[in-house]
């Protein structure tokens, strides 16, 4: 089963997901990872706002290898989204409706999903060359600051990922472990 | 007496820089693509599928396999009757990481001081152990150790009454506690005995053999066996969606230790088991 989805994600969309599904996307993301995710909430604290708005969007949680010349980016494979549960909820309750990564959620983010109906897909970790290929446009939008951390809008284009957590509370690490476990 | 220049060893590093991220083994790769033949999960073969393909790219492409390039670190086996002149062993390292990982377009994902958290730039310090040993040749084995595995590695000190069941339930243990944020399927490299620093020492000593290679003793290798056939029945399956392949390999390494202790390190390595060797 593979499904195409052209960002942004809509309701119907967030509707048909569900755990395991393969998915190829199209269209805009953000990336963010630790340093990005720390310093955007430290400074809402202070007042200041997000550098990107957030609804309706996607992060993808990626800290890319330097470009070589000529090309649009370096290996962009997920890194360990758990590192951001702290601050996702916040991000959610935002409006942001996506999120790119490999590895578990903790509950509190696994709930904010389904309360704020959205969705966090799992790329293949490791697998940063092959998916550099599906990124097309690469522009820095804060923190350049950060390098590899900084904040990018990516133009994607049949981006390959799975649906981890969908909006109905599917886990595909749960269910899909349940199914080959054999040592019960 | 052989003598080995300091510029020697920055070039030989900064080439095994480059070729440990571009270059996957021919030890994971055979890994792959019998995985794939055995696995289960139609998600676990669309996984290694898409690794085979990542790995391809890579070489052929000459980018980085992941944009974790890792930490540098090294096993220097250097020989008694070897002197290196012109420099510092650990500077020349040092040089040769920051010379690969700039010229070869990798990540630098070292930072200064866990506490403040600013980027070194270019990749280093690398780790560095030596090992003084017989002769006159210097070995440089070099791992580019990926981030998201190393976060989910362990070691503890078991009781000595815990036996081999301890260790076995704790080694299984780590491996689902990690899940798929190892990054499976997974080298799992396993350090019993030593102290409390020589045993995580010796877990990560472990992730420096081939993929397939088994211990050179009978025993362990069995315990290596036995494990990696528990670890692939945890249903943990390749990025952690389910499937029969959980890990590519295991690698114990046993050592003495105290009458007091069993220590137990568990040094998880994702696929991307990227080791290089050279001698000078």
């Amino acid at each position: 089963m593979q499904k195409k989805i052209t960002l942004p994600l809509t309701d119907a969309d967030l509707d048909s997901l569900k755990a395991g599904d393969r998915v190829l996307l199209s269209g805009t993301v953000y990336t963010a990872r630790d340093a990005a995710h720390k310093r955007m909430t430290e400074q809402e604290k202070e007042g200041i706002p997000f550098p990107i708005d957030v609804a309706g969007q996607v992060i993808y949680y990626t800290g890319p290898t330097p470009a070589k010349p000529g090309e649009v980016i370096g290996s962009a494979g997920p890194t360990t989204s758990g590192r951001m549960d702290l601050y996702t909820p916040r991000l959610l309750e935002k409006g942001l409706k996506g999120m790119i990564g490999k590895g578990y959620r903790n509950e509190e983010v696994k709930a904010a999903i389904k309360q704020h109906r959205a969705v966090y897909f799992g790329a293949v970790g490791g697998a940063a060359a092959l998916i550099a290929r599906s990124i097309k446009a690469v522009e820095v939008i804060a923190y350049e600051d950060l390098g590899t951390e900084a904040i990018r809008r990516l133009t994607i284009e049949n981006f390959p990922v799975f649906v981890i957590n969908d909006v109905h509370g599917g886990d595909i690490y749960e269910q899909g472990v349940a199914q080959f476990r054999q040592d019960h | 007496m052989k003598e080995i220049h300091y510029q020697a060893i920055v070039e030989e590093v900064s080439e095994m820089c480059k070729r440990a991220n571009y270059d996957l083994g021919d030890d994971v790769y055979t890994a792959f693509k019998k995985a794939l033949s055995a696995e289960k999960s139609e998600t676990g073969k669309e996984v290694l599928t898409q690794l085979i393909d990542n790995a391809d790219i890579a070489k052929a492409e000459r980018v980085p396999m992941c944009q974790d390039t890792g930490t540098a670190v090294f096993i220097v086996e250097l020989g008694q009757d070897c002197h290196i002149i012109g420099g510092s062993l650990i500077d020349a390292i040092n040089e040769g990481v920051s010379k690969g990982y700039g010229e070869g377009y990798l990540r630098g994902s070292m930072i200064y001081n866990p506490l403040n958290r600013k980027n070194t730039g270019n990749n280093t310090p690398a780790i560095v152990h030596i090992e003084l040993v017989e002769g006159s040749e210097l070995t440089l084995h070099m791992t580019a150790k990926g981030g998201g595995a190393e976060n989910m590695s362990a070691m503890k000190m078991l009781k000595p009454s815990d036996g081999m069941e301890g260790v076995k339930d704790y080694i299984l243990s780590i491996v689902k506690v990690a899940g798929p944020n190892a990054c499976p399927p997974l080298v799992v490299g396993i350090g019993i005995g030593g102290n409390f620093e020589r045993c995580t020492y010796l877990a990560k000593k472990s992730l420096f053999r081939s993929v397939g290679e088994r211990n050179e003793d009978p025993a362990v290798a069995e315990l290596e066996e036995e494990l990696l056939n528990k670890i692939n029945r945890l249903g943990i399956g390749p990025q952690g969606m389910g499937g029969s392949t959980t890990a590519l390999d295991v690698k114990v390494e046993v050592e003495s230790c105290h009458i007091a202790a069993l220590p137990v390190a568990v040094n998880l390595n994702c696929h991307a088991s990227r080791h290089q060797t050279t001698t000078l």
